[in-house]
């Protein structure tokens, strides 16, 4: 029997196996019937988000991003969380809340405004473990191997580096050239994240400009929670079934959350909003400044519309306005 | 040094930007790059086609974009994509250049933005390897962005997020990462550096204005190779200042740091 020769191994753990087969499974049973899953985030999030599962949120903290769905989960304190990221404001957030406990990272920073304090207090204290390192592309590419129903996908990112050390990857020869390849295990996370421009309430949902990784992301998830800024009805997405990107069955629920990515931007409908970017930026350098803007905009508030009146209406207006000009 | 009429952030811009050749495909991160690309494509490069992470292919860079997924990645852009595609992309061999950033780097061009210390147990955790990872692994020249001292460039930095020559020559090929690919240039606040051919070691080819060979040799914690003739860098030109200024950045969000 030909086998794989394994050159060299990663040393990070694997916390999530590939197992395709039970995924499969789980996915057989999902209805498959146009059931109405429009509910409220309060119920998405206590019904489908359970402590300890693993987590995954697109696109990230400032591009729509399931903002109101994160702040939720903070209000309900899921905990023990495991989390794939790839994150600005949502997974800095669940961090600065205390409810992480391990993540499996690409990046986690604020970008334009430097590295994550939130992520440097919980790692440098150990009060979160780093199971792992991967690339970006990595990521996806371990989604989309879920995507395709198999337990690894090879490529050709993280060769050589000390990310793939600390990765869970492994790299073989290639059986065909025998050129060595990086094998990432397929990644199928307990549940996901995804905020749209619009959807149904069975779930087929569309997104407009660029699609990060909603569509591997989607597929990769056992649950799946959408928010969108606009519920539909069914002929609309049937007009135009091209611009689907999840189809309803892999859905569980969906949310109405207009500004649903607020702080963050929603392409051609509202831009970032630049002064409560910064605030975080600059509050969370302390963890007392972290806990005054989750007092703040998070737990002083029921739900998603005491925060959207808490920010207002007048300044959520400027915000479409400033996308309708950039047009 | 006195009568500048530029900061270094300015004249990092400048530099990079003119590494940016017309009509190609260039892989853009946050911070530098975008300002470099912005910068190329108003003056010598209109048909510069900046490819984002997230999806973004072909931009029209108007406005800065402030994240790697934000709308000015595709505003006015010819497609917008998505990230397996995006790498899948360079993994074909379509990206010519990939510009990245870290907090070190070494001889070979290895960088490292993860952390600083130990991996488990880190003096500073960075935000990790993001992007870069897969632009220096899959892009054919990548452009190094970065301060210029001895704690940055380094013999040995202390996790090799993304890869450039490892540890010499073959050594790429031999990890199984694509022939022919690697770190090309360095830009940083006091010279422009590449690698030589033979050693894969990194070069002094250009020192800025103001800077002499020898400020060079003491701000790197590693022999450099240092040519017979070493270039000058031109100073940013009053074209190059004011476009930065007035079109590119105009509300001094990066050049205004200085």
């Amino acid at each position: 029997m030909l086998e794989f020769e394994i050159v060299e191994e990663g040393q990070g753990k694997l916390i999530q196996p590939p197992d395709v087969e039970a995924f499969r499974e789980w996915n057989r049973q999902k209805p498959k019937a146009l059931v109405d899953k429009l509910m409220t985030e309060q119920e998405a999030i206590s019904r489908f988000v359970h402590d300890g599962d693993y987590l995954a949120t697109e696109l990230y903290g400032t591009v729509r991003c399931p903002m109101s769905l994160t702040r939720e989960i903070i209000r309900q304190g899921k905990k023990d969380l495991r989390i794939a990221g790839q994150g600005v404001l949502e997974l800095d957030l669940l961090l600065a809340a205390g409810l992480v406990k391990q993540v499996e990272i690409t990046y986690i920073g604020l970008e334009v405004y430097g590295v994550s304090n939130a992520l440097r207090r919980a790692v440098e204290s150990g009060q979160v473990e780093v199971v792992s390192d991967w690339s970006n592309g990595a990521i996806a590419w371990r989604f989309k191997a879920a995507a395709m129903g198999v337990p690894f996908i090879p490529v050709r990112s993280m060769l050589g580096s000390d990310t793939l050390k600390s990765s869970a990857a492994k790299v073989v020869k290639c059986p065909f050239t025998g050129q060595k390849v990086a094998l990432l295990p397929a990644l199928i996370v307990d549940v996901a994240l995804i905020h749209v421009h619009r959807a149904d309430r069975y779930g087929n949902a569309q997104i407009e400009g660029i699609s990060g990784f909603a569509f591997e992301l989607a597929r990769a998830a056992k649950r799946l929670i959408i928010s969108a800024e606009e519920i539909v009805p069914t002929e609309e997405i049937r007009r135009y079934p091209d611009h689907t990107i999840i189809p309803y069955f892999l859905v569980d629920a969906v949310v109405h959350a207009p500004f649903g990515s607020h702080p963050g931007e929603m392409c051609y409908m509202y831009a970032r909003d630049e002064e409560l970017i910064k605030e975080w930026a600059e509050l969370s350098q302390t963890e007392e400044g972290a806990r005054a803007y989750l007092e703040k905009y998070v737990y002083s508030v029921k739900n998603h519309e005491e925060y959207l009146e808490k920010i207002g209406w007048e300044r959520l207006e400027r915000l479409k306005e400033k996308a309708e000009k950039r047009r | 040094m006195a009568s500048r009429n530029y900061n270094l952030t300015e004249l990092m811009i400048c530099v990079a930007s003119r590494l940016m050749p017309d009509a190609t495909t260039v892989f853009i991160g946050t911070g530098i790059p975008m300002l470099a690309a912005a910068l190329a494509q108003k003056l010598h490069a209109p048909n510069l086609i900046p490819i984002f992470e997230f999806g973004g292919i072909g931009a029209t860079l108007e406005e800065l974009p402030l994240a790697v997924g934000e709308y000015n990645t595709f505003r006015k852009a010819l497609a917008a994509s998505g990230i397996c595609d995006i790498m899948e992309t360079a993994a074909r061999g379509f990206i010519e250049y990939g510009f990245l950033g870290g907090a070190q780097i070494d001889p070979y061009g290895n960088v490292n933005s993860t952390v600083i210390g130990d991996y488990r147990r880190p003096k500073v955790r960075l935000p990790g390897s993001g992007g870069a990872n897969d632009v220096g692994s899959l892009c054919w020249r990548t452009i190094i962005i970065m301060r210029h001292d001895r704690r940055r460039f380094v013999e040995k930095v202390d996790f090799i997020t993304t890869p450039g020559y490892l540890w010499g020559p073959g050594a790429r090929e031999a990890v199984g990462l694509p022939r022919g690919s690697g770190p090309y240039r360095v830009v940083t606040n006091l010279a422009l550096l590449g690698f030589d051919e033979e050693t894969k070691r990194m070069k002094l080819l250009a020192t800025h204005p103001g800077i002499t060979v020898q400020d060079v040799i003491e701000n790197t914690g590693f022999e450099l190779i240092i040519p017979d003739k070493v270039e000058q860098t031109e100073p940013p030109t009053e074209e190059e200042l004011r476009v930065l200024r007035e079109e590119v950045d105009p509300t001094g969000l990066y050049i205004s740091k200085g």
